[in-house]
């Protein structure tokens, strides 16, 4: 895959990744961890984050800085223009004379592909609403990878699937590699109709439940249940209770079981998981760098 | 034995035939015919067999040549409709409606938090399926079927 697949391009939606350019920016991922390079010395990257989001801001700035680049922006839309009133698009035709790259956070779905529309310069979409955070699914898929080797394997996803932004993404990318995909959610959580509609397009093996069985899957995919989601408090306690990862709930698991997590979490996973060979979801923190730094430099045109 | 059902001929006008069975009313409501048009003759059949097989819905409209934009609409709940504009009491020009692979303005995205209705954009969407129609907005990516989009009229 030449240079000139991703330079200049827009990474908005995992939708619009085939897997072979997947395969590629883990690879680069890959070469970014054995050791950065200046290799965007004198670019800057504007990131734009109207919604607040630390974990997100820094990883993409600490991978930019590595790469020898400039940051400019915000992170948090109420300090700027944009709180006077000024649309999301006079917002990225400003920013846009003074950055390279764009990353772009927003309360609002459909935000970074609107932004990519305006804008010149190459748009990464670091989560629009509850719609896409495609840096996150990659740094996901990067981790099961790095751990397991491969990524057609049982993966399980438990929680909240309904809402859950980077579940969504990633069934949708697992899907494309072949996983077989088990998902697990509370009554009225579930994965909705139309994401599974287009996993079962893709011929992609799904099993769904309401309880959770661990025993045969390899990467458990936890995310954060909500209590706002549920109209009665009992029912989310209970509901709480049966989906908390402990070492109890880990008894006849897989040796080479992973446990991952978007974090922030509450208290999905209990803290006693965090010492045992199964936590990796201070690892995808960590891989979140290179994997943005492989992305940057794609878009960027120098890798 | 069925029966072809007689509906009075018009003069001038359009004849919207073939629309899928139980949409008549939703294309009155997307060509906007109460609201807008309240004094227009307009005859629905609903339901009636047709000679294609099946059953279908008919709509005439006295005294009214639908625009383009207007064709456009109604294929989105019906993509297989014909549309007969009527001059002097006979079919002046005859035509399917065609559902394109992709809309645009036409209908919002019924996504409230989506981007498209907070900023001065025309919306997008793909068609992911014609019947019943699935249309997937170009930038909050969700799906819209036939009761979202016929809600909006
Ligand atoms: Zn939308």
């Amino acid at each position: 895959m030449g240079k000139t697949v991703f330079a200049g391009r827009d990474i908005i939606s995992i939708r619009d990744l085939e897997k072979e350019e997947i395969e590629h920016i883990l690879r680069k991922a890959e070469e970014m961890e054995k050791g950065p390079a200046p290799l965007l010395r004198g670019r800057t990257l504007g990131l734009l984050f109207f919604e607040p989001s630390t974990r997100t801001r820094l990883s993409f700035e600490v991978a930019m800085k590595k790469l020898g680049g400039e940051v400019i922006g915000f992170s948090d839309a109420r300090l700027t223009s944009v709180a006077k009133g000024e649309s999301l698009i006079d917002t990225i035709k400003t920013v846009e004379s003074y950055a390279d790259m764009i990353v772009i956070r927003h309360i609002r779905e459909g935000a970074a592909r609107l932004a990519a529309e305006v804008s010149e310069k190459p748009i990464i979409n670091a989560g629009d609403g509850p719609n896409q955070h495609p840096t996150q699914t990659l740094l996901d898929l990067f981790t099961i990878k790095k751990a397991l080797g491969r990524l057609d394997i049982k993966v399980t996803l438990v929680g909240d699937l309904k809402y859950g932004r980077t579940v969504h993404s990633l069934v949708y990318a697992l899907a494309m590699f072949d996983a077989t995909i088990s998902l697990v959610s509370p009554k009225g959580l579930e994965m909705p109709s139309e994401v599974l509609e287009d996993l079962k397009a893709m011929g992609a093996a799904i099993e769904t439940s309401n309880e959770l069985d661990i025993s045969d899957t390899q990467a458990l995919y936890v995310t954060r249940i909500q209590k706002e989601r549920f109209p009665d408090p009992e029912e989310y306690e209970k509901v709480k209770g049966t989906y908390k990862i402990t070492l109890g709930t880990l008894e006849g698991a897989r040796k080479d079981l992973i446990i991952l997590h978007p974090l922030p979490r509450v208290d999905e996973v209990s803290p006693e998981i965090d010492g045992t060979p199964y936590a990796r979801y201070f690892d995808q923190v960590a891989n979140g760098v290179p994997v943005r730094m492989a992305v940057l430099g794609l878009v960027a045109g120098v890798l | 034995m069925t029966k072809e059902i007689k509906v009075e001929k018009i003069k001038e006008g359009t004849v919207i035939d073939h629309i899928s069975s139980g949409q008549a009313l939703n294309v009155l409501r997307i060509l906007g015919i109460a609201k807008d048009y309240p004094t227009t003759a307009v005859t629905v059949a609903m339901n009636v067999p047709s000679k294609k097989g099946g059953r279908k819905d008919i709509v005439k409209i006295e005294g009214r040549e639908l625009k383009s934009d207007e064709v456009g609409k109604i294929s989105l709940i019906s993509p297989n409709a014909t549309i007969n504009i009527i001059r002097g009491g006979a079919v002046f020009r005859k035509k399917k409606v065609t559902l394109p692979e992709r809309i645009e303005g036409v209908v919002r995205c019924s996504n409230p938090n989506c981007i498209s209705n907070s900023e001065p954009v025309r919306t997008r969407f793909a068609v992911e399926r014609k019947e019943p129609i699935k249309l997937r907005c170009f930038y909050c990516e969700r799906v819209m079927v036939r009761s979202d989009i016929t809600r909006q009229f």
